[in-house]
């Protein structure tokens, strides 16, 4: 329990003070003339423009209303070094002051954005923006570090989204602070101790949460050397429209939101499988469609009359056979009468040319004994020589006497 | 004579032998002899085509009139 309070105290209340306040500070300071730097600047829906002033200590809530802010609201930008002059007011249901700028003259670029200027064009030259350096993000990571604030929103939106799009991916959260002193550090030593991993296939460097303000952590060089230095390629997903951080530039790819860099890293399972099944159908259509082709080819050929009816080539041959056989016998037969004839006609030129038939015609034959040589001439025999005498129908043996 | 080594070989000699005893230019003797040649070779080839015709029957699995031809499971 609380002590109990004594009985003289007149307390006043919130509104009472703050009205108290109201009074003092808005009387104090009526117009009053201020140099800062531009931050935190948001052009509300209503036209108002609500920005913070500030320099390396302090920070001051300045508003400007719509009628001044027409004439500024598209040339203010975060970073810019200007001079104002307004008035102190305060507005009780936030508890807080502000300034409520009526003039607004720029003067340059604040001391942070120049030194930020100066180290982007040192990194550029150095090639750490290069579009040829920036390495490929995986197709299908199997390993995904996160590098961002174990609280707040990013971390849960990344984790969700992987879940959802890519649940087979083993994922490592590697929780760093990511502003104020220090910050740069963690995030450089994170991605140094990851890089000394096998098998991680992304890293996702996220912010997670923290005013415009604090994008300093991931504006510093030591950071920006850790991520070109990682041979793991890294999303970042630090900066937000306007403002693009140095990380953001060295990152392989950058996200507008942790959520976006989750997107960019995963493959999504569903889309992933319809593809899959709607090139299984393909490949399966594709596949009977062949199919289909060669069983009609195949019919066409089996219906060419060489298959059709193998053994009519036989059966060509055959009658060939047949045709040959016919011949061959024709060709003998006619062979063997010729023969016949040529004998025939011999003998009847020989029974022609028989002497039998002209001693049937009284002829006689004289031959010789007994050398049983034809008499032709007279000089052949002499008186009393024995002759042998041939008619049609015998023969007789006689003597020559004269 | 020695067997022709294909259908085609055989066939060829046999045209051959059937021409020259149409031509009927050679002795009988001779046409004997090359008929009874003859012979043997037309014997030889419908020997080979027979075996044809029952490889062809086999590999088709049926028969001129398409009736399935039967054979033992070795």
């Amino acid at each position: 329990m609380f002590p109990t309070l004594p009985v003289t105290v007149k307390p006043q209340t919130v509104s009472a003070l703050t009205a108290q306040i109201k009074t003092l500070l808005e009387e104090s300071f009526p117009s009053v003339w201020v140099s800062g730097e531009v931050g935190s600047l948001v052009v509300a829906g209503s036209g108002h423009v609500y920005f913070n002033l500030k320099d390396k200590n302090a920070i001051l809530p300045s508003v400007m209303w719509k009628a001044t802010a027409v004439r500024h609201r598209y040339a203010m930008k975060d970073g810019q070094e200007v001079v104002v002059r307004g008035r102190i007011t305060v507005y009780p249901p936030h508890g807080k002051y502000q300034l409520t700028v009526d003039e607004l003259y720029q003067v340059g670029l604040g001391d942070q954005d120049q030194a930020l200027r100066k180290l982007k064009e040192k990194l550029q030259k150095l090639g750490y923006f290069a579009p040829e350096r920036k390495k490929t993000l995986p197709s299908f990571p199997q390993r995904i570090a996160l590098v961002t604030s174990p609280s707040g929103a990013a971390i849960r939106d990344m984790l969700q989204i992987i879940s959802r799009r890519w649940p087979c991916a083993e994922v490592w959260v590697c929780g760093v602070r990511v502003q104020g002193t220090g910050a740069p550090q963690e995030i450089a030593s994170a991605l140094d101790r990851l890089n000394g991993f096998a098998g991680i296939d992304v890293i996702l460097l996220g912010r997670g949460g923290g005013s415009s303000e604090d994008l300093a952590a991931f504006n510093d060089e030591i950071v920006a050397n850790a991520i070109f230095a990682s041979r793991i390629p890294i999303v970042s997903a630090v900066g937000h429209e306007i403002d693009i951080t140095i990380a953001d530039l060295v990152a392989d790819r950058r996200a507008a939101t942790p959520s976006e860099a989750a997107e960019l890293t995963t493959p999504d399972r569903m889309e992933l499988m319809q593809t899959v099944h709607a090139r299984r159908q393909r490949l399966h259509d594709l596949l009977i469609a062949k199919y289909q082709f060669a069983k009609k080819a195949l019919k066409n050929v089996g219906q060419r009359r060489v298959f059709a009816s193998p053994l009519e080539r036989v059966r060509d041959e055959e009658r060939r056979l047949d045709d040959l056989d016919e011949r061959l016998q024709k060709a003998m037969r006619s062979r063997l009468q010729r023969a016949g004839v040529t004998i025939g006609s011999l003998a009847s030129q020989l029974e022609s040319l028989s002497p039998l038939n002209v001693l049937a015609r009284g002829y006689s034959l004289t031959r010789t004994v007994p050398d049983n040589k034809v008499v032709r001439s007279v000089k052949q025999i002499a008186k009393g020589d024995r002759v042998e005498i041939i008619v049609a129908d015998g023969k007789v043996q006689a003597k020559i006497i004269s | 004579m020695s067997e022709p080594k294909t259908f085609e070989d055989a066939i060829a000699e046999l045209e051959k032998i059937v021409h020259d005893l149409e031509d009927g230019n050679i002795g009988l003797e001779e046409a004997l002899q090359r008929y009874e040649a003859g012979v043997a070779l037309l014997k030889c080839c419908y020997d080979k085509l027979r075996k044809v015709e029952q490889r062809i029957v086999e590999v088709a699995g049926k028969d001129e009139a398409g009736n399935p031809v039967l054979k033992p499971f070795e």
